[in-house]
């Protein structure tokens, strides 16, 4: 992206994203105080909430589950129109600021086309998801300052249970890292600050996967693709039982326009395996990772495609080809690829995660301690926070880079940018560093000398699994 | 950075990641139910493990198999080495003074240096090994679980994050 795009990205307001970040503001006060004591103060914030949905179709509902918060006699349904009107004030602000964004870009954009019949819901999980509702309901009942030990401990239960299940993963692997963080906040009394966003955002996004089965689901490919995937970077997520690699790409079918997607592969862990040692545990994907490790294009056969972009990823329908620097890939190919829709449930600020290419900027220091780069006068925020230790990304080397490929982000009000790789003058040698480097192991001999004495945690633990689950 | 901001930040950083740590000798440790409690491999059998635990002050020690065999080297108010393995990897894994003040250990000791195992004041409190050892396995299943490839949007809430070097 030139100084221009920068400019037009950061230099404007962009209206109603402010004021929609307030009304879920109030909301969130409301929540963190609990819904089962609410004081005219947080009575009138609920009040406005349900206010800005006047004349929608959200409108009845909230207007009925505020009253029924206020009376004290709160149901699921109710705060299921919570949750929904939380998504789609920030449904929207998502949608504001990816406009602008898109137009910033001048990146093309597919439009959302619904499918034409509703996937499949996976059956059998109306306990669990009854089972979910009922702990979320406590959960807000009680307020995020109430919560203590024995009100996390009991989701400990359902938290297993959907975790066996496969297709309830995502609703799963998001309860978990939601019962961690308040078990390490608790008793939550005690905390300075509540992270009243982060965790009203968490709460209603299990509200609504857990509303309806088919939510949660993965929808039915629009597409079964055979082409070249010309890698980008990988985006690595991660809390202390999850890890997911989401590789961004620009997809080259004969015939049509090159278009982004992602492919995504996950696992579940233990808090002790972190660093490199996450990429063992995507061992059924040895070829996405050679292609990571190695960077070289993968070739893709019949692999299904989501209309979110999204990839099925086969590892057996994949095979890595020739090199491919996504430096490369980026300069070519970026600025006319096609993005693709986003599903409606996946709307929120959160998600936003636009690949692209930075040069010719002067990194700098900023007053709070981190750094931003200066495009011809535009300014970004790095999210330098946001380096995987299972990478060889550095504050160091961003800082000290001249070229990056990374992933806007949009947090608290702001965009930075979240480096994905850089290129770098090291010693007067340029050289890369891109987040799935170690894909393989780590490939630098300080930093592996580094982590190997730290063990190979992750065999460790396999074997343990082995000798002790058996018996 | 701000408190309002952080209140309105989606990836406000709530957790911090572990320290890696060598996993052999004590493969899980953990601070749940008023206990820092794990679990550390036999020195001498590979099939057997020691059910290790030190309760929040007054500090309350056990030590047995999994099978519920005491170990025979925690008397009275000295840690056994299983023990002591357990306190130090803790203290590797969550950091010096999270552990000390679960503990409630003496935090002027603790700033001195003072290792953490010379300030638990212990005596024997048997407890059963069955919880402790069903948490253990409870984590170790974590590994057994299929892996996924279609999108978890959800983990956008949770960047990797602590490039520790």
């Amino acid at each position: 992206m030139l100084a221009t795009n920068l400019t037009a990205l950061t230099g404007a307001d962009i209206p109603g994203v402010a004021d929609a970040d307030d009304l879920v503001a109030g909301l969130d006060t409301a929540l963190a105080h609990g819904l089962g004591r609410v004081d005219d103060e947080r009575a009138a914030a609920l009040a406005a909430f349900a206010g800005a949905f006047a004349g929608s179709p959200l409108g009845d509902p909230l207007t009925e589950a505020v009253g029924k918060v206020v009376a004290g006699s709160v149901g699921d349904e109710h705060l299921a129109a919570l949750a929904g009107g939380r998504a789609a004030l920030l449904g929207a602000a998502h949608d504001a600021l990816r406009g602008h964004l898109d137009a910033a870009l001048g990146r093309t954009r597919q439009a959302w086309q619904p499918p034409a019949g509703a996937s499949a819901a996976p059956g059998g999980l109306d306990n669990l998801l009854a089972g979910t509702r009922s702990w979320l309901r406590e959960l807000v009942i009680t307020g995020w300052r109430g919560v203590d030990h024995d009100i996390v401990s009991t989701a400990g239960q359902v938290i297993s249970a959907l975790l066996a299940v496969p297709a309830a993963r995502r609703l799963a692997v998001l309860l978990d890292g939601l019962a961690a963080e308040l078990r390490v906040a608790s008793p939550v009394s005690t905390m300075p600050h509540v992270p009243l966003r982060r965790w009203g955002d968490l709460w209603s996004r299990a509200t609504l996967l857990a509303h309806d089965a088919g939510w949660a689901a993965t929808p039915d490919p629009v597409a079964t693709v055979s082409g070249r995937l010309l890698v980008l970077g990988v985006d690595v997520h991660e809390h202390s039982t999850a890890v997911q690699a989401q590789v961004h790409g620009v997809l080259e079918v004969a015939g049509t326009e090159p278009r982004l997607v992602r492919a995504s592969v996950g696992a579940t862990k233990t808090d002790t395996i972190v660093g490199p040692a996450v990429w063992r545990l995507f061992g059924d994907a040895p070829v996405l990772k050679a292609a990571l490790a190695d960077r070289r294009v993968l070739e893709l056969t019949d692999v299904p495609l989501l209309a979110s972009g999204d990839l099925l990823w086969r590892d057996g329908q994949a095979r890595a080809g020739e090199p491919a620097d996504p430096f490369a890939t980026a300069r070519v190919l970026l600025a006319g690829a096609v993005a693709p829709a986003v599903p409606p449930l996946d709307r929120h600020p959160v998600a936003l995660a636009e690949p692209v290419l930075l040069e010719g900027y002067r990194a700098e220091a900023t007053e709070a301690g981190g750094l931003a780069f200066d495009l011809g006068g535009a300014r970004v925020a790095v999210a330098v926070d946001r380096l995987p230790s299972c990478g060889p990304l550095t504050a160091d080397l961003v800082a000290a880079s001249s070229a990056c490929l990374g992933l806007l982000r949009w947090d608290a009000g702001a965009w930075s940018l979240q480096p994905l790789a850089v290129q770098a003058i090291v010693k007067k040698k340029p050289v890369g560093a891109h987040n799935g480097d170690w894909a393989e192991g780590v490939t630098d001999a300080k930093a592996a000398k580094a982590y190997a004495a730290a063990g190979d945690s992750f065999s460790v633990l396999r074997e343990r699994a082995g000798r002790l689950l058996r018996t | 950075m701000d408190s309002s901001t952080e209140e309105r930040r989606s990836t406000a950083r709530v957790v911090s990641p572990v320290r890696p740590r060598k996993l052999a000798k004590v493969p899980f440790v953990e601070m749940a139910e008023g206990r820092l409690q794990g679990v550390v491999s036999s020195g001498s059998d590979i099939d057997r493990v020691y059910v290790s635990s030190v309760t929040v002050a007054p500090h309350g020690l056990s030590c047995s198999t999994n099978n519920n065999r005491p170990c025979g080297g925690l008397r009275d108010a000295y840690p056994c080495k299983h023990i002591t393995a357990l306190v130090a990897e803790a203290d590797l894994q969550y950091g010096t003074e999270q552990v000390a003040r679960f503990l409630r250990l003496d935090m002027t000791q603790v700033s001195m240096g003072t290792a953490l195992t010379f300030l638990i004041k212990g005596h024997h409190q048997p407890t059963p090994a069955a919880t402790v050892f069903s948490s253990f396995l409870h984590h170790l299943a974590y590994l057994e679980l299929p892996q996924t490839t279609a999108p978890l949007p959800e983990l956008h809430w949770f960047p990797a994050t602590g490039a520790v070097r």
